[in-house]
């Protein structure tokens, strides 16, 4: 039997049922990974590393955009 | 390096040099800098103005547009009476005008992948604050490959972004595409003509973005290499997040793909 897990998402407290790797959560959010980046715990996550990220109770997630104006 | 200064340089920049962290040897090495700056805009303003004030012995401004109205109301190197002037040569004007002890130099063209190379080669540092994401990929790749050191913002409508990218200085520090692998599809984010931007955040942005840009030629403080400042204005909230590198990078991984421009078309 999974736990739940809670997280901050955007500052916001989010129970979910775990485990949960990042990118899971990211296809559960609905999130464009081409047009945001995610910080996990004060720090960016890279691409590469969303499958294989295991997310942990009272991690803090931020969702980055992707923004290019000059 | 040469250390000497004129009475002259030794007044203007007698607040720079009162500094421990700046001294003679700091304001030296501000005027021996070349630094490169990528758009004459709402960023580029208050960055090119601070460089020159600064004594940044040599700045170039890369801007292939014309001064249009729609600008004044964040771009603020600029005035109502150069309207339709070349933004380059009109920064230009600004920036002499207030120092006229630096050696400003106008690029009045489009960066494409046949001249960065040789641009970007001739100075030290580069500061992208263009306004498209062609063009922040084919810099943050030509400062890859020519190991120039980017100090990269970005703002939209009431956000704003800033990084120093350096994988050149070792294996902590990420280049643009460990954050963003790839631009964004046409259509999908938004540019500052269509979703607005808050003029002054230009200006914090590309305040601290100089800011930045001094503090690495003088070797000072600690830079903003694998670190992503993030400002959100309406929250009045700024924070300094961790920002790895992505070992499976294109451009800076180990078995990175990018050997020329040649993408960029």
């Amino acid at each position: 039997m999974a736990d739940p897990i809670t997280l901050s998402l955007n500052g916001e407290p989010r129970a979910l049922p775990g485990p949960l790797r990042l990118a899971e959560l990211i296809a559960q959010l609905g999130l464009d990974t081409r047009k945001v980046a995610v910080e996990r715990n004060r720090a960016i996550v890279p691409r590469s590393a969303y499958d294989t990220t295991r997310l942990a109770d009272g991690d803090a997630l931020e969702i980055v955009h992707f923004i290019g104006g000059g | 390096m040469d250390l000497d200064f004129s009475e002259t340089e030794i007044d203007r920049y007698s607040r720079h040099i009162l500094l421990g962290e700046v001294g003679g040897v700091g304001q030296a090495r501000l005027r021996a800098a070349r630094v490169l700056v990528v758009g004459a805009g709402g960023l580029g303003s208050p960055l090119i103005m601070y460089l020159a004030a600064a004594g940044v012995g040599t700045i170039g401004i890369v801007d292939d547009d014309r001064l249009e109205l729609s600008n004044l109301q964040r771009q603020i190197a600029h005035a109502t009476d150069r309207l339709g002037m070349g933004k380059a040569a009109s920064a230009a004007i600004a920036a002499s005008a207030l120092n006229p002890l630096v050696d400003v130099r106008t690029h009045p063209m489009r960066l494409d992948a046949a001249n960065a190379l040789d641009l970007i080669g001739s100075y030290d540092i580069v500061c992208d604050g263009s306004d498209n994401f062609a063009t922040r990929f084919l810099v943050a790749d030509a400062c890859v490959l020519a190991r120039r050191t980017l100090v990269s913002a970005a703002v939209l409508r009431f956000e704003g972004q800033l990084a120093t990218f350096k994988p050149h200085a070792g294996p902590h520090c990420p280049c643009y595409r460990c954050l963003h692998p790839a631009p964004p599809p046409p259509g999908l984010v938004p540019a500052c003509n269509e979703a607005g931007v808050l003029g002054a955040v230009t200006g914090v942005m590309g305040t601290l973005q100089a800011t930045e840009v001094l503090k690495e030629i003088i070797g000072i403080g600690q830079g903003l290499a694998g670190r992503l400042l993030v400002w959100d204005a309406l929250s009045a909230r700024m924070r300094t997040i961790g920002l790895p590198r992505d070992p499976a990078c294109s451009a800076c991984g180990p078995a990175a793909s990018l050997r020329d421009l040649s993408a960029h078309g």
